[in-house]
């Protein structure tokens, strides 16, 4: 019986996300088609504009490289057993402090100030993830309660910040001002710089999570908690470890948002990069590489969501709709297989090999 | 008499593994059938076959004559086939009335009616002359009456054929004796019983026929009269098994573990070990003997630094271990073979190899500063691997992949391949087969007469006899006799593990 079970995993694993993804532009082609439209034609438009052309590539990646940074601040929560629901605010506060950063500190050379930016940004998202990962470790509070309140709490006191003490002067609007030239994040071969920072930051991750005792200690707990504290391995330092680090990867994610795309914070960017973190993850397989390929085709249907618009006709809602089904259609067999493996004492985690 | 079960031919292969192979076999009305075998003999694809749980790949399956429809439990429950499954299904919040209506309950103007369901309960209980609590919450109950709990789920819809699966694997002695008894009662009512155990006592002691897995096969069936321990065991390993353990006399020397004057909690906060002190000295076995829950759990952990301790202290080696802190325990040198392998023991979804470094993956040679080297960690693997003689097809398989008895030798394997100055085993051969059991004692000994001081904690009185050098009596949390090997008698253990005065 074992025997089949793991075979079941490893199919499932590269099988599952594919499987989701087909299913719901099958379901997403049937709504286009009810608007009278030929759903290949819409599909079509939609892959050639975020895959067909350099410039096109460009943009799906510059949108891919906030989602490939959200999505491993949550895989890697996931590695721990944990769900870290709360990237949106971990990104915001990172945002907002990188603005910050970049508007603030006059006078310092491109390779100092973009590399401070983004520490400030790592710092205060990993501060947020904190505050929910003590919480747990010390207290049992449950990350997923702990996390929504701090996304609350982190949204209303950015809005706080950009409308009083960190507000543009002599302006109406409720936003910071612009950050220094010096601050801004450039291109590199015609590509984001930032791409080349979540690719790289996904790397060291897989590599940790392979190679180092930090990353199977962070295994180990979440694939059992128990056999953890019997070898020796500190639960509560573990999951504030993990956190940590997924609050830092989240923040590093908003900077990069800030640094590179909006020039500054204003309270209504960054919407739901946080959380479209969750479906990348689970689409990845909270596999650090494989929120890589999930977090571009999520960017490449943002990327064009306006010319399917433009050139099919279809509402560039199609695009939230299509990612909400390819959501659901991912969790659901995983959850199912959350609640069996957790009648076997299994956690989360054991399903998604590396 | 009327044939209840009738296994014709069954077979079941789930991937590259053969769980059942053309396997046939009966039971008729009131008759005891022990399915006896290995762990990974294939046992409990069989019952699960029976009970619908599995859908066999070829053979049928007839219950009171009539032809099972494969893979539906429904259709077994209808039938008159009742489960007590290893794990219970019982709501631990739920009184035993809730827990036995569950389902099914009697209902007065659409309303349930607790008061009918208490009645019913009652006739219930006095029926099958199994006494319970209709009022006790699961949770309280001790495990032995929660299993009771469980049978009398089963019998309240009427079943022809109950299955057990390893119903005495939680049991203490006691409580297994009562099953036993609970059982031939039941026989006497007509019920055909499966009942599924790798423990060679029970079987002689309550069956009519025994039938032997191995590898999936059908050995042979015996009875009881017509066969012994001796000879069940052969069959089920198809070798001689030497079932007393052959070792030289013990040489203690200075003393390894100290524990003094130790009071720890049990998970619900109530006193379970109180006032405890005992020592273990290099090359000798110190078996704790007693009823299980006597506070041998809070002991053992309590040494391990895993929980916490209210007052008093343990010393390895003349220092003090520091409290909670399972890592500073093992560095201070304490092996542990924990009772539950599951839970503590292994990490399922690792590779054997992972799972052979787990309390040491950040030790030299197996990590150097902050990187794993995996190649050290796969080699130190196979070598465990042949040396504990762990059947896998390679150290990189997940440990899920292995039967019982192969994953308790994972955790022995680690455990001892260390060569720390004291082993804490704790239930080391719980769940395990018997050729295993021969193995894991050998081992024991070995570690003994290398110089280790080692803490054999049991629930197997046989266990304890034939491996200890000094056996400990615990009960209600203390130590409340002590006796060299040679004085150890059978009897005056059992009194005193009840609680009675020598």
């Amino acid at each position: 019986m074992d025997a089949k079970q793991g075979k079941n995993f490893d199919l499932s694993s590269v099988f599952l996300p594919f499987l989701s993804i087909i299913v719901a532009l099958a379901f997403g082609g049937l709504l286009v088609l009810i608007q009278g439209i030929q759903p290949l034609q819409a599909y079509r438009v939609l892959f050639a504009t975020a895959f067909g052309s350099f410039d096109g590539i460009a943009l799906t990646l510059a949108k891919a490289t906030p989602l490939i940074l959200s999505g491993l601040a949550v895989a890697i929560c996931f590695r721990a057993g944990l769900f870290n629901i709360g990237a949106q605010g971990q990104l915001i506060s990172g945002a907002l402090a990188s603005a910050w950063a970049g508007y603030t500190f006059v006078g310092l050379p491109t390779l100092v100030h973009i590399p401070l930016a983004l520490i400030y940004g790592a710092f205060f998202g990993a501060i947020v993830a904190l505050v929910a990962g003590a919480l747990k470790a010390y207290r049992g509070v449950h990350e997923v309660i702990t996390t929504i309140m701090l996304n609350s709490i982190v949204i209303a006191l950015a809005d706080y910040l950009t409308s009083t003490p960190f507000k543009e002067p002599d302006q109406p609007l409720t936003r910071t001002p612009k950050i220094q030239e010096s601050a801004q994040m450039p291109d590199f071969l015609g590509l984001p710089l930032g791409f080349f920072l979540a690719i790289g930051l996904s790397v060291t991750l897989w590599w940790m999570m392979r190679k180092t005792t930090t990353g199977f200690s962070i295994e180990t707990i979440g694939r059992n908690k128990n056999a953890g504290w019997y070898a020796g391995i500190s639960v509560k330092k573990t999951v504030i470890i993990s956190m940590l680090i997924g609050g830092a990867v989240a923040g590093i994610a908003g900077a990069v948002e800030t640094l590179s795309i909006t020039g500054r914070f204003e309270p209504a960017f960054n919407a739901g990069l946080g959380f479209d973190g969750i479906t990348v993850a689970l689409l990845g397989r909270a596999n650090p590489l494989g929120v890589i390929p999930a977090a571009i085709l999520i960017g490449g249907m943002r990327a064009s969501a306006s010319t399917v618009q433009f050139e099919a006709g279809v509402a560039p809602e199609l695009v939230d709709l299509l990612l909400a089904m390819i959501l659901f259609f991912v969790t659901a067999p995983l959850l199912a297989k959350f609640f069996k493996s957790r009648k076997e004492n299994v956690a989360m985690t054991s399903g998604w090999s590396n | 008499m009327k044939t209840l079960l009738e296994i014709e031919g069954v077979s079941k292969i789930f991937g590259s593994v053969i769980a059942n192979e053309d396997i046939s076999l009966s039971i008729k009305e009131g008759e005891i059938l022990a399915l006896l075998g290995e762990n990974g003999a294939g046992k409990s694809t069989l019952v699960k076959a029976v009970f619908g749980l599995v859908k066999p790949d070829s053979g049928s399956i007839k219950i009171d004559g009539e032809v099972m429809e494969s893979g539906d439990t429904a259709a077994a429950i209808a039938q008159g086939v009742g489960m007590v499954h290893q794990h219970f299904q019982l709501v631990p919040v739920m009184s035993v009335t809730e827990n036995l209506i569950l389902g099914d309950e009697p209902k007065k103007f659409g309303v349930v009616s607790m008061k009918r369901a208490r009645s019913e309960v009652l006739k219930l209980s006095k029926h099958f002359s199994l006494e319970v609590n209709p009022d006790a919450k699961i949770e309280d109950l001790p495990v032995g009456m929660a299993q009771r709990v469980e049978i009398l789920k089963a019998l309240r819809r009427e079943v022809k054929l109950l299955i057990l699966d390893e119903p005495t694997a939680v049991l203490t002695p006691q409580e297994t004796d009562e099953l036993l008894e609970v059982l031939r009662k039941l026989a006497k009512r007509g019920v055909g019983i499966l009942f599924i155990t790798h423990k060679l006592r029970e079987v002689m002691a309550v069956a009519d026929r025994i039938a032997v897995l191995r590898g999936g096969r059908l050995v042979g069936t015996t009875t009881p009269k017509d066969s012994d321990e001796s000879k069940l065991a052969q069959m089920m390993v198809g070798r001689d098994v030497v079932l007393s353990v052959a070792k030289s006399p013990a040489k203690p020397e200075q003393v390894l573990l100290a524990v003094k004057n130790l009071r720890v909690n049990d998970d619900r906060k109530i006193e379970a070990v109180k006032d405890l002190s005992l020592e273990v000295r290099s090359g000798e076995i110190l078996g704790v003997a007693g009823v299980e829950g006597n506070g041998q759990r809070e002991l053992v952990e309590a040494i391990c630094s895993m929980r916490s301790r209210l007052s008093g202290e343990v010393f390895v080696k003349g220092k003090s271990v520091p409290n909670m802190n399972p890592r500073a325990a093992h560095l201070s040198g304490v092996s542990h073979i924990p009772e539950d392998r599951e839970k503590h023991g292994l990490v399922n979804s690792y590779s054997i190899a992972d799972n052979l470094v787990l309390n040491r993956f950040n030790e030299v040679p197996f990590s150097r500063g902050w990187i794993r080297d995996l190649e050290k960690v796969a080699q130190n693997g196979s070598e465990l691997v042949d040396r504990f003689d762990i059947r896998a097809t390679s150290a990189s398989v997940s440990a899920a992949s292995l039967s019982g008895g192969n994953k308790q030798k994972v955790v022995v394997a680690r455990e001892l391949s260390q060569q720390l100055d004291v082993v804490v085993a704790s239930q080391p051969t719980r769940g395990v087969d018997v050729g295993s059991i021969e193995f894991i004692h050998k081992q024991l000994i070995a570690a003994r007469d290398s110089g280790s001081a080692v803490l054999l904690v049991s629930a197997e009185l046989d266990e304890i006899l034939s491996l200890a050098d000094r056996i400990a009596v615990i009960s209600d949390g203390k130590i409340v006799a002590t006796f060299s090997s040679a004085e150890a008698d059978r009897n005056t253990i059992g009194r005193l593990m009840a609680g009675l005065s020598a």
